[in-house]
């Protein structure tokens, strides 16, 4: 019951979002084509104007992806989170979560089909990740379509956010799974 | 000759900014590369990271151009402004500086929604929207306004009803009953929503104003 409502949900929010923007702007009397293709004109400058910033920060995590310190800071807290019950292989999704999400939902991905439906693991990964957005992307997206570089506490509060989302998803699954 | 790249000397120029993260995270990973032996896969990762850049950005041009359109027919219509004037309880207490007639204020919340509905194809392109708003409005164009930082803390904090991407791995792997992680998922991602604003509420109290604030 809750799941065919929350399917129907995800099915129709984005239809029923573009219906209402269409309607009311007939209603109200807006040439809907020319006003439409006027503020899509920009699609493309917007696009690629993030191209340098992301470049900047997709290169830079690559680069760290690569580097192998991901798995070395893994290894690092493995004994320190053992004592939380948190399971060794989802400790790289902590730390990649906020550099690259696919990263992070292929490190659950592999959890998922290497240990079953029924580990530990696997519903403490589903959580950390479901749970969370990659902030450097977000970052370079958002930050750099306006062209800030400044970014004051911006940086901090997001990464500080990830982490307590981190506690919370290890606190949460202890309580419930 | 003057230069837009001023080098500056004053202590506010220590505060973080992009050019120490770009900077620790390159040496850094050049560094452990070297250390683990892996320094042939950092030198190449350069080039799929670029290639990489290149791809998201392109595939945002199509997408973003759709939901610029869309929106600026609800913005035309006035529907954003209605939405702005319903949600304007909240807006006003988390972007204060921002005035009430401002599209940024519609945009946000609109941004919010789909981001809650899942829909990241159409919460990316409004969100960017609403950042130029705040643009606008902001006194210095290179550093992020109290606005700006948290429309970014509300975005990067992730907040969403259903994780669609995770349940789909979950059915995929045979999972009986995978709407049982909605529920914790949807707690978890409450509290970072929540602490990412307080934080960035917390953290606007406490920082340094921007040039030309005061």
């Amino acid at each position: 019951m809750f799941q065919t409502l929350m399917n129907i949900i995800s099915l129709w929010a984005l239809p029923a979002i573009i219906i209402l923007i269409l309607t009311i702007g007939l209603f109200r009397k807006v040439p809907l084509y020319e006003v439409f293709t006027d503020g899509a004109k920009e699609g493309f400058h917007v696009a690629v104007n993030i191209i340098p910033y992301l470049v900047a920060i997709i290169v830079a995590i690559s680069m760290l992806r690569a580097s192998g310190i991901i798995e070395m800071t893994g290894q690092a807290l493995s004994p320190i989170l053992g004592h939380f019950n948190v399971p060794a292989d989802t400790i790289p999704i902590m730390i990649v979560r906020s550099l690259s999400g696919s990263a992070a939902l292929g490190v659950f991905s592999d959890i998922a089909h290497n240990l079953g439906p029924d580990a530990y693991a696997t519903k403490l990964a589903a959580v950390m990740v479901g749970s969370s957005e990659t902030t450097f992307y977000v970052l370079a997206v958002y930050f750099g379509a306006v062209g800030i570089s400044k970014l004051r506490y911006a940086l901090i509060a997001g990464l500080l956010a990830d982490f307590i989302g981190i506690v919370a998803a290890i606190a949460v699954c202890n309580l419930m799974f | 000759m003057h230069s837009q790249y001023n080098v500056c000397k004053s202590p506010e120029c220590y505060n973080l900014n992009m050019n120490y993260i770009f900077y620790f995270l390159i040496v850094i990973s050049i560094i452990a590369g070297a250390i683990n032996g892996r320094l042939q896969e950092v030198v190449n990762s350069i080039l799929t990271g670029a290639e990489l850049s290149v791809k998201v950005a392109f595939s945002l041009i199509g997408i973003m151009a759709f939901w610029l359109g869309m929106m600026k027919i609800a913005e035309k219509s006035g529907l954003i402004a209605i939405i702005a004037r319903i949600i304007k309880p909240v807006t006003k207490k988390l972007f204060n500086e921002v005035p009430e007639d401002s599209p940024a204020v519609g945009d946000i919340a609109m941004n919010f929604s789909a981001n809650a509905l899942g829909l990241a194809n159409a919460a990316t392109p409004i969100g960017i929207k609403a950042m130029k708003e705040l643009q606008k409005i902001n006194v210095d164009k290179k550093s992020a306004s109290n606005a700006m930082c948290m429309l970014l803390a509300m975005n990067t904090a992730g907040f969403q009803l259903i994780p669609a991407t995770v349940i789909a791995v979950l059915i995929g792997i045979g999972y009986k009953n995978p709407t049982e992680i909605i529920a914790p998922t949807l707690l978890v991602t409450s509290i970072t929503f929540l602490s990412a604003i307080t934080l960035a509420k917390i953290f606007e109290k406490f920082w340094k104003p921007q040039k030309g604030d005061e």
